[in-house]
């Protein structure tokens, strides 16, 4: 007899409801007896040393009950542990307007603010550099004196096979000149901390992150504070997308607050301090030379990047390898080399936003691939099936692909969009254009050196036939919490509706490193599968001893256990889990997942960053309109399929799809996020954003940073391709980062396609569009 | 700072009769949320920009962020806790679960209090999206929203009649 399997169901998350129902908690939500409210001050100079800062006027109003400022807190830190070159707050100088100098708590958020107004500081301005060729031109005004090379925050030069002697050999080469804007996250909730110390001065931090294990370590480093001593709870977070995967000034703040006070100290970031946060997607200026054969087989890509880094280093130092490393798939490449440098500018950090590092070489490549495909008069689906890397293979910068349904993803857009009968063929305005990509299914290293591992959940059965679920993952809308219930559910036999998954508490938890690189179901998921099979097999044991039978004959399903060949044969599954509770005591067990360290990657420098267990293909196709009149592209529809290995929630899997294509089309067409700077603008000329505006936020509102609406949204038709990967829970690979890459490509091949010009610095804004079409009317 | 006058409003929240007092001025949105402990109205912006913070006043959707607390004086207001009950989903809640329509859920009880009204409204299915247009959300792509809010108003009409 068969039963319907909970993985792969067509079931929602089940702790929506509560969001629906307006009884879901997230951080803001939580009120605490006594608590206070911080607000931080932040500089208005793009870049300045700090003389003096006098705290008393704001001591002296009446509802503070404390000021904190830099010099209380000076140990640096970063995420990458190499590169600690952040402070809570600023002690000696300020890098970007908006950044941290001091804070206030107070009893009410109005009574903090006036009191950050009366905080006196005494600023010298420097020169502020905003743009990387400033950056790079002026090393001599150092953004951060401890730097070693001048600006430059971190360069990558690889290189494998004989690019030069292939690019002679190639019968096309096709050179680009691309540039990739900023854009940000634009989760819907601010960031938000709250910090409290009880009685024997455990600290306990809630905050909106989507890193607690990180952000304990680094709480422990700058407080000095041990971490057993630190607890870090994570409530529901409303999205974040990357932009809260390290931790920033607020968190700090409120755990000295509330250790300075003794009260609880709460802050929430205004919208306009979530765009100064930042840590959003880096703009890229990028030169690519691809060498094709006559039949378009890739002989060669050589790739030089620069990447404006903003005023830290974030995730810089592995943005700046993923720049190049996360692109020799899924096209086989005879040879490649690629130079990246990022750079400080007195900007907001950039960092990881959704398909870190990766998405605007991604841009480029697809784009070079179409231009090569138009002189070579191959179809681009057809060029981009030659050069297919295949399954099981090494990628020229040796990482081990296992599954890939690659070409499946393109038969399903190829066909879903009428390709055939359409491309290149539409009316005049009105184009399609196609596009591939791939992503890690989570990093296969630790960002600290440990062999400790990646992922440890564990799983206790109740007596009343439901099962709690305790693991470090943080759920951020993405719906990790769901795919545990998922996998422990379908293992033991429950349904969704009984497994109670508690997530992303320090004290509660084992550890998981957190939901980044798009890691959480492949590592997570086998941790937990490791600990509901260890459970399982205990349950279906204590049956088959009452049975009579082997445990092979015990079946867990549809909340019974039953015989495999005789289902008139069955007990409740809270029977089950009784028994077995009788036989084995408390049931509980731990599950873990290691990343497997041989024939994964290279044993070169840097061999291990960009390498993944496993690793998605995505497939677009976009259609646009363009109005010759006014320039403005419109994305009329996107169809995106995606390889992740196995669906184990197929509507969450589309939810992820879908939102990874609006996200992807937003940036193209509308979203930008940087600062007012002085330089050359795109067209040649010259900018001035005027005195004392440089280095202020281009857009600080959701008005100016422009998101699509629904009725900015392209109709999006998003299809599951499933190669499973040996690697992943029942094969599964990721879906959250995958699916946003090769939009923005796809999206530039259909304008190329409706009007033919090519847009190669994005976003594609319509004066650009306008430009381009004049200039080819010229010619 | 906290002398300023305050002035006793009454109003009417999801069906039952409320009085407090607050500062004309003092937005409804931290009436709803500090002073009444109403949490499931979510603030994204505090501008009006993201219609996170939607409640229905006087049967009609508005950012209860710029709503100053006096316009409350007299008024029938809905929040997300007004919507369905533990024992009875709305039906935009159930569409909503069916299609997978939340993720990370801090637009949905915006959303869902927009839907609501639009099912209240009986508004034909392709004015979903139009209507939407002033709930942001980052998660879906909006699809699955639209999608659910048609479902529920169709789901609706048909348990009506």
């Amino acid at each position: 007899m068969t039963h319907a399997r909970i993985v792969g169901g067509r079931h929602g998350k089940p702790d929506s409801l509560d969001a629906m129902t307006g009884v879901a908690r997230f951080t803001d939500d939580l009120v605490l007896p006594r608590m206070l409210h911080a607000k931080i001050l932040r500089s208005p100079h793009a870049h300045a040393r700090i003389v003096r800062i006098d705290t008393t006027r704001a001591e002296m109003l009446q509802g503070v009950h404390a000021v904190v400022v830099g010099a209380e807190m000076p140990m640096r830190y970063g995420i990458i542990p190499w590169t600690p070159d952040e402070q809570a707050l600023a002690a000696d100088k300020v890098r970007y307007v908006g950044d941290a100098v001091a804070a206030v708590a107070a009893v009410s958020e109005e009574v903090a603010t006036a009191a950050c107004r009366l905080i006196d500081v005494e600023y010298e301005v420097l020169p502020a550099l905003t743009t990387p060729e400033a950056a790079l031109a002026h090393p001599e005004t150092r953004i951060h004196e401890a730097n070693r090379h001048g600006n430059v925050t971190k360069a990558v030069q690889l290189a494998f096979g004989d690019v030069e002697g292939q690019l002679q050999a190639a019968d096309l080469v096709v050179e680009g000149h691309y540039q990739f804007h900023g854009s940000t996250h634009g989760m819907l909730e601010p960031h938000c901390a709250i910090g409290h110390v009880d009685g024997r001065g455990l600290l306990t931090v809630w905050s909106s992150t989507q890193v607690p294990h990180y952000l304990h370590r680094e709480l422990s480093k700058v407080l000095g504070i041990p971490t057993h001593q630190i607890r870090v709870i994570q409530p529901l977070v409303g999205g974040a997308f990357g932009g809260k995967s390290e931790p920033f000034d607020l968190e700090f703040v409120v755990a000295k607050l509330a250790q300075k006070t003794g009260r609880p100290v709460k802050c929430l970031y205004t919208r306009e301090e979530v765009f100064l946060a930042h840590r959003g997607r880096h703009p890229f200026d990028m030169h690519y030379r691809t060498g094709f054969t006559k039949d378009g087989k890739i002989l060669a890509v050589d790739a030089k990047s620069v990447l404006d880094g903003g005023a830290y280093s974030s995730f810089g130092l592995v943005t700046t390898y993923y720049s190049g490393q996360l692109l020799g798939s899924p096209y086989a490449f005879q040879s490649y080399r690629f130079d990246s440098t990022r750079v400080y500018t007195n900007k907001p950090a950039c960092g990881p936003k959704r398909g870190h590092g990766s998405v605007q070489p991604r841009f480029a490549i697809e784009v070079q691939l179409d231009k090569a495909a138009r002189a070579l008069g191959i179809d681009p689906i057809e060029l981009r099936r030659r050069n297919f890397i295949g399954e099981n293979s090494q990628t020229i910068n040796e990482f081990h692909i296992g599954s890939s349904g690659f070409l499946e993803c393109l038969t399903a857009v190829e066909e879903a969009s009428g390709w055939k009968e359409r491309h290149g063929k539409l009316p005049r305005g009105r184009g399609l254009g196609v596009a591939g990509s791939t992503y890690i299914s989570g990093t296969n290293y630790c960002i600290y050196p440990t062999e400790l591992p990646q992922s440890g959940v564990q799983i206790c059965l109740d007596r009343s036939g439901r099962i709690r679920v305790f693991a470090g993952t943080s759920d951020i809308g993405q719906g990790s919490s769901t795919m545990l219930a998922v996998i422990a559910a379908d293992e033991l036999g429950v349904e969704l509706d009984d497994v109670r998954v508690i997530a992303a508490d320090s004290d509660l938890c084992p550890v998981d490193l957190g939901a980044y690189s798009s890691r959480i179901t492949l590592m997570a998921g086998n941790a937990c599968l490791n600990a509901a099979r260890d459970l399982a097999g205990k349950v279906r044991d204590a049956v088959a001893t009452k049975w009579g039978c082997t445990k092979r004959e015990v079946l867990l399903a549809g909340r019974r256990a039953q015989r495999l060949d005789n289902p008139e044969v069955w007990m409740p599954i809270q029977e089950a889990f009784i028994l077995a509770e009788c036989a084995f005591g408390t049931m509980g067990a731990t599950g873990s997942y290691q990343t497997p360290k041989e024939g994964v990657h290279g044993e070169y420098r840097g061999g291990t960053i960009g390498a993944s267990p496993a690793y998605s293909f995505t497939a677009h196709i976009a259609e646009v309109s363009v109005d010759e009149e006014t320039g403005e592209v419109t994305v009329e529809k996107v169809w995106c399929a995606h390889d992740c290995g196995k669906a184990l929630s197929p509507v969450l899997v589309e939810g992820q799809i879908e939102g990874s294509c609006y996200m992807g089309a937003g940036e193209t067409v509308m979203e930008s996020h940087g600062v007012m700077a002085s330089g050359l603008r795109t067209d040649g000329q010259r900018r001035d954003p005027g005195p004392g505006k440089e280095g202020l936020l281009a857009a600080s509102s959701l008005l100016d940073y422009r998101m699509p609406t629904t009725l900015d949204t392209p109709e999006l038709h998003a299809f599951i391709v499933e190669k499973p990967d040996p690697r992943g829970p029942h094969g599964a690979k990721e879906a959250g980062e995958g699916p946003l890459h090769s939009v923005i490509p796809a999206i530039c091949n259909a304008i190329f396609d409706a009007v033919g010009v090519r847009i190669d610095a994005l976003p594609v804004a319509p004066e650009k569009v306008l430009r381009a079409l004049r200039e080819a009317r010229k010619s | 700072m906290s002398h300023r006058p305050v002035v006793r409003i009454s109003c009417t929240i999801n069906g039952v009769a409320r009085e407090f007092k607050a500062p004309p001025m003092r937005r409804l949105i931290d009436v709803l949320r500090d002073d009444l402990g109403l949490m499931g109205t979510k603030e994204g912006c505090g501008e009006g920009e993201c219609g996170a913070c939607s409640i229905l006043l006087g049967g009609e959707p508005v950012n209860s962020c710029l709503v100053p607390a006096i316009q409350a004086q007299g008024a029938d207001i809905t929040t997300i806790e007004g919507i369905g009950s533990p024992g009875l989903r709305h039906a935009v809640q159930q569409a909503f679960l069916d299609h997978g329509s939340a993720q990370c859920g801090i637009c949905t009880p915006g959303m869902v209090i927009t839907a609501a009204w639009m099912v209240e409204k009986k508004l034909p299915a392709d004015e979903v999206a139009r209507t939407l247009a002033g709930n942001l959300c980052r998660c879906t792509g909006y699809s699955a929203i639209i999608e659910a809010v048609q479902a529920a108003i169709v789901a609706a009409q048909g348990s009506r009649g």
